[in-house]
């Protein structure tokens, strides 16, 4: 009963006042709720058929149609997909967490550490580093791949974990992100504060600090996450050991001894239950971390 | 000097002692933000400065089969200049740019705009859907949609049996950089519209409101109102498309696997380079290869803020 009066309450005075002040929702449209719904069938259908798919046994994929159940052999394909040659896969998973995590984690403390001081401190020489790593911001990654793969295979650390941990601790766009993430997050007057108590700059940035800069790190930390994760070129030529790919390379792999043929290393059902596999974690993410995608990308891309 | 002075117009007799404390303040600052900075540069130098200058360096020697290798001056690149694998995976990439990023970016913003003048009822799903596949691997996108092409088991190909229509060709030579187009699409529409929808979330209503109560219609106040204010998200999305498209790599080279008389070992400049540095075994060409890449992609970011620069100091 009291919702039902402050409801008509609110009405009323929405009605009283809209001449005035317009009310603030707007009115919703039929006609452009159905078009947007067409085009997120377009946007999902791909992975409705992917999860589909990961149920079929590779005979089925042929002789049924693709965007519905046939027979449920999801268990069979993920039992084939974790026991087919000795179960690399899940080494594969293990490796892309391995490469994910510390990728991420190594570039976002970096970042945000060179981002602040950016940010809060004025010193010689300053500004000239940063328009640097702004203008690294435009070197394509993959142009400078091959030059380090031949610079590693020198010192021997291709086909390393290194090799693609290393090039992937450098963000310049997570500096800047957590440059212009920190110019306002973290008051001139806390820092002041701090050194008139006698407080060394490093305790500072680690106490005073660190705690206010945690939403922009995490939006640092999910970008490089999320790069490192789906990467394939830097992987692709750095490695050579199926034990120590990440789970692109490898899937890659399988699709191509699959659609070749030979001797059927990898059936397509494999490759599809493992793509199914490696899709699901990330998705599961992305939909549980939504709002640090968003503020972290509006304090990016407003003052761009 | 400024402040030393300053102080010494102040306080004569205690300069001596003030200044001292104060430099040392500012030189611990100093060394405070050099050691921020350090770590990042240290790695920043190792992994992209060296490699840039060792890409460079390389691009200026040739291997022979005689004698190793040896100093070749400007010959790699005028070899690239008038390579027609280069030159013609150059040119697919820049018709692909011209497809691709306008379709794309037309997509985001509709979308963004769509989402926040508040007219979709389920506003949140729709917002996710879009998005969501910006967190599938390009390389499980690619597999995906190569199954979702393919002439066997693509329910596309089910379709047209089924109707006793022709097949689609989405792998043939002619049609396959639109079915990369349409990939890359899927992938980065929803990531764009969220840069760009984020933009539109921070503009302060009461700029359109007054709009809004002169009669203005939605699509109007987007025009005049809300793509003017974004336009640094648009602009940044369009440098990152510029990067990204002449990079392509990961979605031809899984498609090569269905359709190889579709897509060869030229048809980007990173998958040539690719193959020269690791089937031709010629590092030195394909250096030049990527730095000829590299130039081209900042050029064309530098023009693409240059021209905003300019509407910007026009308005």
């Amino acid at each position: 009963m009291t919702t039902l009066t402050t409801d008509a309450s609110v009405d009323v005075i929405g009605g009283n006042t809209a001449r005035i002040n317009p009310p603030q929702k707007q009115r919703k449209s039929t006609l452009l709720t159905v078009l947007m719904l067409l085009c997120t069938l377009y946007f999902l259908f791909p992975l409705f058929w992917l999860l589909v798919a990961s149920t079929k046994s590779n005979a089925d994929l042929f002789s049924t149609f693709g965007l519905w159940f046939a027979h449920f052999s999801l268990i069979d394909n993920l039992k084939s997909t974790f026991t087919i040659q000795d179960g690399v896969f899940s080494r594969w998973i293990v490796n892309s967490l391995i490469y994910s995590l510390s990728s991420a984690v190594g570039a976002t403390l970096l970042a945000t550490a060179a981002g602040y001081a950016f940010a809060k401190y004025k010193f010689p020489g300053g500004n000239a580093l940063f328009s640097v790593i702004l203008g690294a911001i435009m070197i394509p990654t993959t142009a400078l791949a091959i030059p380090t793969y031949l610079l590693f295979a020198r010192a021997q650390l291709t086909d390393t974990y290194w090799s693609v941990i290393l090039p992937s601790l450098v963000s310049p766009f997570g500096v800047y992100l957590m440059r212009v993430y920190a110019a306002d997050a973290v008051d001139y007057s806390l820092i002041e504060a701090a050194r008139v108590d006698g407080v060394g700059e490093i305790r500072i940035f680690f106490q005073v600090a660190f705690r206010l800069l945690i939403p922009g790190a995490v939006t640092v930390f999910l970008f490089s996450l999320v790069a490192t994760w789906n990467n394939y070129f830097l992987p692709l030529i750095m490695l050579s050991t199926p034990e120590k790919f990440p789970i692109p390379v490898g899937l890659a792999q399988w699709q191509s001894t699959s659609s070749a043929g030979s001797g059927g290393q990898a059936l397509f059902s494999t490759v599809i239950t493992g793509s199914m596999v490696s899709v699901v974690p990330l998705i599961l993410a992305f939909i549980f971390l939504q709002r640090f995608w968003q503020s972290g990308l509006a304090s990016g891309g407003v003052k761009a | 000097m400024a402040t030393a002075t300053s102080t010494a117009e102040i306080d004569t007799t205690t300069t001596p002692h003030k200044r001292k404390p104060l430099t040392v303040a500012k030189r611990r600052q100093y060394r405070a933000a050099y050691l921020f900075v350090l770590p990042f540069f240290v790695i920043f130098l190792a992994m992209i400065i060296v490699p840039l200058f060792y890409a460079g360096y390389l691009s200026f020697f040739k291997q022979q089969l005689v004698g190793g290798t040896s100093f070749a001056g400007f010959a790699n690149y005028t070899r690239a200049l008038t390579d027609p694998a280069f030159l013609s995976g150059v040119a697919r990439m820049g018709l692909f740019l011209l497809i691709q990023v306008p379709i794309m970016l037309a997509l985001s913003l509709f979308f963004a705009l769509a989402l926040d003048s508040g007219m979709v009822r389920l506003a949140k799903f729709v917002r996710l859907g879009i998005y969501i596949p910006y967190a599938v691997p390009a390389v499980v996108a690619a597999l995906m949609w190569g199954y979702l092409y393919g002439p066997d088991f693509g329910p596309f190909a089910q379709l047209s049996d089924a109707l006793s229509l022709p097949k689609i060709p989405f792998l043939s030579p002619h049609f396959v950089l639109f079915s990369i187009i349409n990939v890359v699409n899927w992938e980065f529409v929803g990531y764009n519209m969220i840069i760009i929808y984020a933009a539109l979330r921070s503009i302060p209503t009461d700029l359109y409101e007054a709009a809004r109560v002169d009669g203005a219609s939605e699509p109007r106040i987007a025009w005049s109102i809300k793509i003017p204010a974004v336009r640094p998200a648009i602009v940044l999305t369009i440098i990152f498309s510029v990067i990204g498209s002449f990079q392509l790599f990961n979605e031809p080279n899984l498609l090569r696997i269905l359709a190889p008389n579709a897509i060869n070992s030229s048809y980007t400049p990173n998958l040539y380079a690719y193959t020269l540095a690791f089937v031709n075994q010629d590092a030195n060409y394909a250096a030049a290869i990527a730095f000829l890449l590299g130039i081209v992609i900042m050029a064309l970011s530098y023009v693409v803020q240059l021209s905003n620069q300019r509407k910007e100091n026009q308005s």
